[in-house]
Parts: C-alpha cells; sequence; structure tokens
C-alpha cells in the first residue's frame, strides 16, 4: 500500500506544492540573508548580491568539471567533492563580496544614498557579464550529483526526493549558525549595535569597518552555499539566474522588513509558497505578477515589513 | 533664480535639424561605416524623450523610480491595440500619440497614489515591482496583446495617400521624433525654471521643509509621476511605430529601466542637456559604436570562434558597469551637471554667491542612526 493512499486528492496536492514551497523558500532565504544584513548595516540595496550568488554557482561547476564528475560515481569521492565544492564557492563569494565593499562601496560610505546603490547596480553589471563569459548565454547542466529518488517510497503520493532534503539540510543549519553568531557572540552583538545606531557604535570602541565587512562575508558565505545548492537542486544554471532568484530573494528580504534577520527567514518562505502554490493554482505563468503584487500591496499598507517594526524611518 | 541662458542646447538642436538637409554627412558617414547613421537617430531621439520623462521625477523630484518601462510599454501597446489590423479601431496617429501619452499618465498616477508615504528605497522597490507586475500582465493576456508575441504589424503614421515614404526613407522619422524630443525639451526647460518646477527641486531638496513653506508634497508627487509616465508613455507610441511592433513584452523588462536610469545618471541628475548627452552616449553606444566596432574586429580579426569576449558587444555590461561605478566615484553630479545637484554632492567647494540659499539650507546631512 503507497503511503498518503487514503489521503484525499485535495490535501495530496496542498502538501505536496507547501512542502515544495518551503524547500525552495529556504533556498529563497539563505541569499535573502545576503540583501537583508547589508541593509540592516550600511542601509544599501546590495543590486550584486543576486549575480554572486550566479558567480558562485559557475564557480562550483568549474571545479565539479576539473574534476570530470558528470553523474554518481563514488558515493565517498562524490561527497568530498561536493564538500569542497560546497567550501570553495563560500570562501569565493564571501571573499568576492567583502573585496567588492572594500573597493567600490567603502568610499562612498558618506556619499548620497543613491551612490552607492548606483555603483552597485554597476557591480551586477560587471558581474552579469563575466557570468556570460564564463557560461554563454545559453543554460549549463549542472551535473546531477543528488538523487531524484523519493524517500518516501516509489509509490507514495507525495514526493520528498533526496534533493529537498539536502536543500532543507543544508539550509537550516546555516540559520541556526547565523541566529547563535549575531546573538550571542561579541562580533554579532558588534553587529547589531551597529545596525542600530552606527555612531553610538563607533563611539562604544566598535570598529564598525570590521562590522561591516564581516557583514559582507557572511552574506557572501550565504550566497556561496546557496549557489552550489541551487545548482544541484535545479541542475540548470546561467547567467541569468542571479538577476531572477536575486528578485524574488531581495523582495522577501522586503517582505519580512528589511534589515530584519527572522523577517528575511519568513518572508523567503512565503514567496516559496507563494510561488508554489500559485504555480498551481493560479497558474505558473502568473507567479512571478503574483509576488511583486504582494510586494506592492505589503509595502502600501506595512511599508516596514511583516516584523520590520525595528527599522527605522528617517525623518 | 538662475537668469535664462542660451546653452549650446540650440545649437546642438540646430545641427540635428539640418542634418538631413545636408546628405553629404550621411553619405560620408555610410562610407566610412557602412552604417546610417539618420537611420539610428530617431531611436536616440525616442530614448530621450522617455530619459526626460525619467528625469521629471528621479531628477526633479528626487523619487528613485526602478519602473519606468512599463510606462513605456503602456505607451507602445496603446498604439497597438489602436492601430493594428487585428482591431477594429484604426485610429489616426496624432490622436495615437494623444492617448498612448494620457493613458501612461493615467497610470501614473494610479501608481503614485498608493505610494505617496513611501520614501527612498522603499518607493524604488514599489516601483521595481509594479514595471514587472506590467510587464507579466502584458506577456499573459494573450487575448489582447498577443503575448509573448507582441502587436504587429502596425501601419505608418500616415497614409499612403499623403505620398511620405516612412520606410525606405529615414527622414520623415527621423524629424518627426527630433519635433517631438525639441517640443518636450522646451517645454521642461520653462517648467524648469516655473513655480512647479522650482517646487519640485524644493521637495527632493527637503520635503520637511517645502512642506512646512506650504508646498503639498502628495500633490507635486503625483504630478511629477504623471508627467514623467506620459513622456514615458509618448516615446512609447513612437517606439512602437517606429518598430511597427510592440515587441514583445521582455522589451521592456526591468533592464531598461535600469539602462534609461544610467542615461540620467551618467549625464547628470535633473540636468536636461546632461540627461540629452547621456542618452546619446549610451544609446549611441549600443546602436551605433557598438555594431561599427564588430565589423571592424571581425574584418581585423578574423576567426572562426564565436566566443562571446571576441565581440565588441559582449563587453557592453563590463562597460556600462565600469562607467557607473567610475561616475560614482568620480562624478556623482553626471557629466553635465545640474549646477544645485552638483553643489549637494561637493558641499565643501560650495560658492556661497551662485548658490541660492533655500539650497544651502536645504542641502543637510543627516547624523546617521537619527530616529
Amino acid at each position: 500500500m503507497p503511503l498518503f493512499a487514503d489521503t484525499p486528492e485535495v490535501l495530496v496536492t496542498l502538501a505536496q506544492y507547501t512542502l515544495l514551497g518551503l524547500t525552495k523558500g529556504s533556498l529563497f532565504a539563505l541569499i535573502a540573508l545576503g540583501y537583508t544584513m547589508v541593509y540592516g548595516i550600511v542601509e544599501l540595496i546590495n543590486f550584486a548580491h543576486g549575480d554572486l550568488f550566479m558567480l558562485g554557482s559557475f564557480v562550483a561547476f568549474s571545479l565539479l568539471g576539473l574534476f570530470g564528475v558528470r553523474s554518481a560515481g563514488n558515493p565517498y569521492a562524490d561527497a568530498a567533492l561536493l564538500l569542497d565544492c560546497f567550501l570553495l564557492a563560500i570562501v569565493f563569494c564571501a571573499g568576492l563580496n567583502v573585496l567588492v565593499d572594500r573597493v567600490v562601496y567603502r568610499p562612498l560610505r558618506n556619499a548620497p544614498k543613491l551612490a552607492p546603490l548606483v555603483s552597485a547596480i554597476g557591480v551586477s553589471f560587471i558581474f552579469m557579464n563575466v557570468g556570460l563569459f564564463w557560461g554563454g548565454s545559453q543554460d549549463v547542466n549542472f551535473p546531477n550529483l543528488v538523487s531524484d529518488d523519493n524517500l518516501f517510497g516509489e509509490t507514495a503520493k507525495i514526493r520528498f526526493t533526496a534533493k529537498d532534503l539536502m536543500v532543507i539540510g543544508v539550509t537550516v543549519p546555516l540559520m541556526l549558525a547565523l541566529t547563535v553568531f549575531v546573538k550571542f557572540t561579541s562580533l554579532g552583538t558588534a553587529m547589531r549595535a551597529t545596525a542600530q545606531n552606527p555612531v553610538a557604535a563607533q563611539l562604544m570602541g566598535i570598529n564598525t569597518e570590521t562590522v561591516i565587512a564581516t557583514t559582507f562575508a557572511i552574506g557572501g558565505a550565504l550566497a556561496g552555499a546557496a549557489s552550489v545548492t541551487y545548482g544541484l537542486y535545479v541542475n540548470t544554471i546561467s547567467y541569468q539566474i542571479g538577476f531572477q532568484n536575486g528578485l524574488y530573494a531581495f523582495t522577501a528580504a522586503v517582505l519580512g522588513g528589511i534589515g530584519n534577520i527572522p523577517g528575511a527567514v519568513l518572508g523567503a518562505l512565503i514567496i516559496g509558497l507563494v510561488t508554489s502554490l500559485g504555480s498551481f493554482y493560479v497558474g505558473e505563468r502568473w507567479t512571478s505578477a503574483l509576488v511583486f503584487a504582494i510586494l506592492i500591496v505589503i509595502l502600501v499598507f506595512r511599508p516596514s515589513g511583516l516584523l520590520g517594526s525595528r527599522t527605522r524611518e528617517k525623518v | 533664480m538662475k537668469p535664462y541662458r542660451l546653452g549650446w542646447e540650440p545649437a546642438i538642436f540646430l545641427m540635428l535639424l539640418a542634418y538631413p538637409l545636408l546628405p553629404v554627412f550621411e553619405s560620408s558617414f555610410f562610407a566610412l561605416t557602412k552604417r546610417s547613421l539618420g537611420d539610428q537617430m530617431p531611436t536616440v531621439f525616442i530614448f530621450a524623450i522617455l530619459a526626460l520623462g525619467l528625469n521629471v521625477v528621479v531628477g526633479y523630484t528626487g523619487l528613485l523610480h526602478l519602473g519606468i518601462a512599463a510606462f513605456f510599454a503602456v505607451g507602445a501597446y496603446v498604439a497597438g491595440i489602436l492601430t493594428v489590423a487585428a482591431y477594429p479601431f484604426n485610429v489616426p496617429f496624432p490622436v495615437v500619440l494623444a492617448v498612448g501619452t494620457l493613458a501612461a499618465a493615467l497610470l501614473g498616477l494610479l501608481l503614485g497614489a498608493p505610494t505617496l508615504r513611501l520614501r527612498g528605497d522603499y518607493l524604488a522597490l514599489v516601483t521595481l515591482g509594479f514595471g514587472e507586475v506590467v510587464r507579466f500582465g502584458l506577456k499573459n493576456l494573450d487575448a489582447v496583446t498577443a503575448g509573448a508575441k507582441g502587436l504587429s504589424p502596425l501601419p505608418p503614421p500616415t497614409g499612403a495617400e499623403t505620398g511620405i515614404d516612412w520606410i525606405s526613407d529615414y527622414r520623415p522619422f527621423y524629424y518627426l521624433t527630433l519635433v517631438l524630443l525639441i517640443g518636450v525639451s522646451l517645454v521642461l526647460s520653462n517648467l524648469e525654471r516655473s513655480r512647479l518646477g522650482r517646487a519640485w527641486i524644493a521637495l527632493r531638496e527637503d520635503e520637511l521643509a517645502a512642506n512646512c513653506m506650504g508646498l503639498n508634497p502628495a500633490k507635486l508627487k503625483l504630478a511629477a509621476f504623471a508627467l514623467g509616465a506620459g513622456l514615458a508613455g509618448m516615446a512609447g507610441v513612437l517606439y512602437a511605430t517606429r518598430l511597427t511592433s510592440t515587441a514583445a513584452p521582455d522589451a521592456y523588462d526591468f533592464n531598461r529601466s535600469i539602462f534609461i536610469l544610467c542615461c540620467v545618471i551618467l549625464g547628470g541628475l535633473g540636468s536636461r542637456p546632461g540627461v540629452l548627452l547621456g542618452v546619446f552616449l549610451l544609446v549611441g553606444f549600443d546602436n551605433i559604436l557598438s555594431p561599427i566596432l564588430d565589423t571592424a574586429i571581425q574584418q581585423n580579426f578574423p576567426t572562426t570562434e564565436t566566443r562571446i569576449y571576441r565581440t565588441f558587444t559582449g563587453w557592453r555590461l563590463c562597460i556600462f558597469g565600469l562607467a557607473l561605478i567610475l561616475m560614482m566615484r568620480f562624478r556623482p553630479e553626471g557629466l553635465i551637471a545640474s549646477s544645485r545637484v552638483k553643489h549637494e554632492l561637493h558641499p565643501d567647494e560650495a560658492v556661497a554667491a551662485t548658490v541660492h540659499p533655500v539650497t544651502l539650507h536645504g542641502n543637510r546631512r543627516e547624523p546617521e542612526g537619527q530616529s
């Protein structure tokens, strides 16, 4: 007897798409955290973040190509290689993000807000161009290393594959680690202080430049982890994935209240659910419009986002 | 208030008006590059109208707008619906132009009204989201907009009976778009110095102070949104008529909005001649310079390899990105700066005598973390 055979059809579809939505949402959450943390500290909408994520996936792709792994072979070697992929993408994205901050955004710290924003758009253009040179203008197949087998058994009516499990296995621990870091370490405390009031933080002896660099590093690292997970989960990458996913993640960050870490996760899960349930109940092609319509409605009626009471509105 | 000076702008416009009268320029440009400059210029003029519209919102009023392409699309699709053979309307071109402009302006009011409370980044996001919603709407409403294909063919602005050749001769479109651009530019140059224009600038400099002086921010913002959207709609009508197709909805995506924003920022926020220069540089880069250089590379370094980085066009985003970053670092006020913006960005180099006192006080640096 297959699993969930007795469950009514309506509930099965609902559960299936909810599950998918939560998986997708937790992936968006990793990217959204990078947006929200940077915004919380330097009030910059980092338009280049999505494209950083895209470059991370190309780093992992190239590393996998270098070792000639195209399909699952020796499981231990594969696992080790995957771990290397994750590490390399994380280090690459974190390093690149810090470098960009140091070279591009830092000289503009006291400039009007439009200047770093426009520079971020410029950085995103350059990243996209690099991605275009790297992978060409077509979709690239990312090696399918994680199995598509249904963990509930092949005959079960609800599918939950090893891939879905991998996404959750990567994202949830990272989010927990981030929470612990921000709440309980001294650097995390310094971060919260800087987000609240940079001048006061500086007066208390906090080196805000270190805090900013750390924020960019963490945001980049999360994007790096997300990029490999995305490649393994979706199996196609292209130079344009940064734009689309970045926009969704960014919407998620705003939805939850930009600058607010739990808010970004909540927002991302909601966006994941909306895209997933929307694709079934409203139609695949309307999901993007739906996401942005929700963004507009939320911003108009609750401009600080769902959990965003802490964000400051400057008068 | 600055006295009105005749800058080099009228001179440039006169030169542009004279260009088609002296075919020697066109033929020597063609001999040099194997491309017709006159054929490309209408595109530059159309985008210049679009950028001037965006400049009203971003430059004068200081509202960051990331969805201008939506209004451009509305103009194009209104033109499409009113003129293509699939619909029974078959409206004459001047009416189409007026309706397209008005429809886009109305939509601008519709977007503006609920967003009045929003500031800065949040406003930018709502406009971005709005742009994407309009694009997906156009894409998915197959029955009205022909979906991903777009509406075509749009008839030329005048029928065959007038004897004007809109297809093989570049001049009719050249003059149509240029005259409209000059008209828009004239209206804006007067508007800039009018009560409304100065109120917009006051709002940009300091909303609170402007409000205290008795200006109504809500009305002013709505006026800016409507005017900006209307000009974008006008540009959209011209664009679709010129292409003889509304193009696919994806032609009006976020990248288009950002591209126009880049033109405005590169040239100089709030500075009309600057915006015109920015459009000329960036659109000229895409439509005139890149193809010429690509052909030159092909001829001088023939290769069977078709790698993207071997073409000049392949480097487009890199060059744009670098230009934006360097501009923001070294000349954030743009190539031809508006004096007020320049002063705001370089307060230390202020020459008090040339600056209106309101600007001096308006140029306040908020202490970080003030709540």
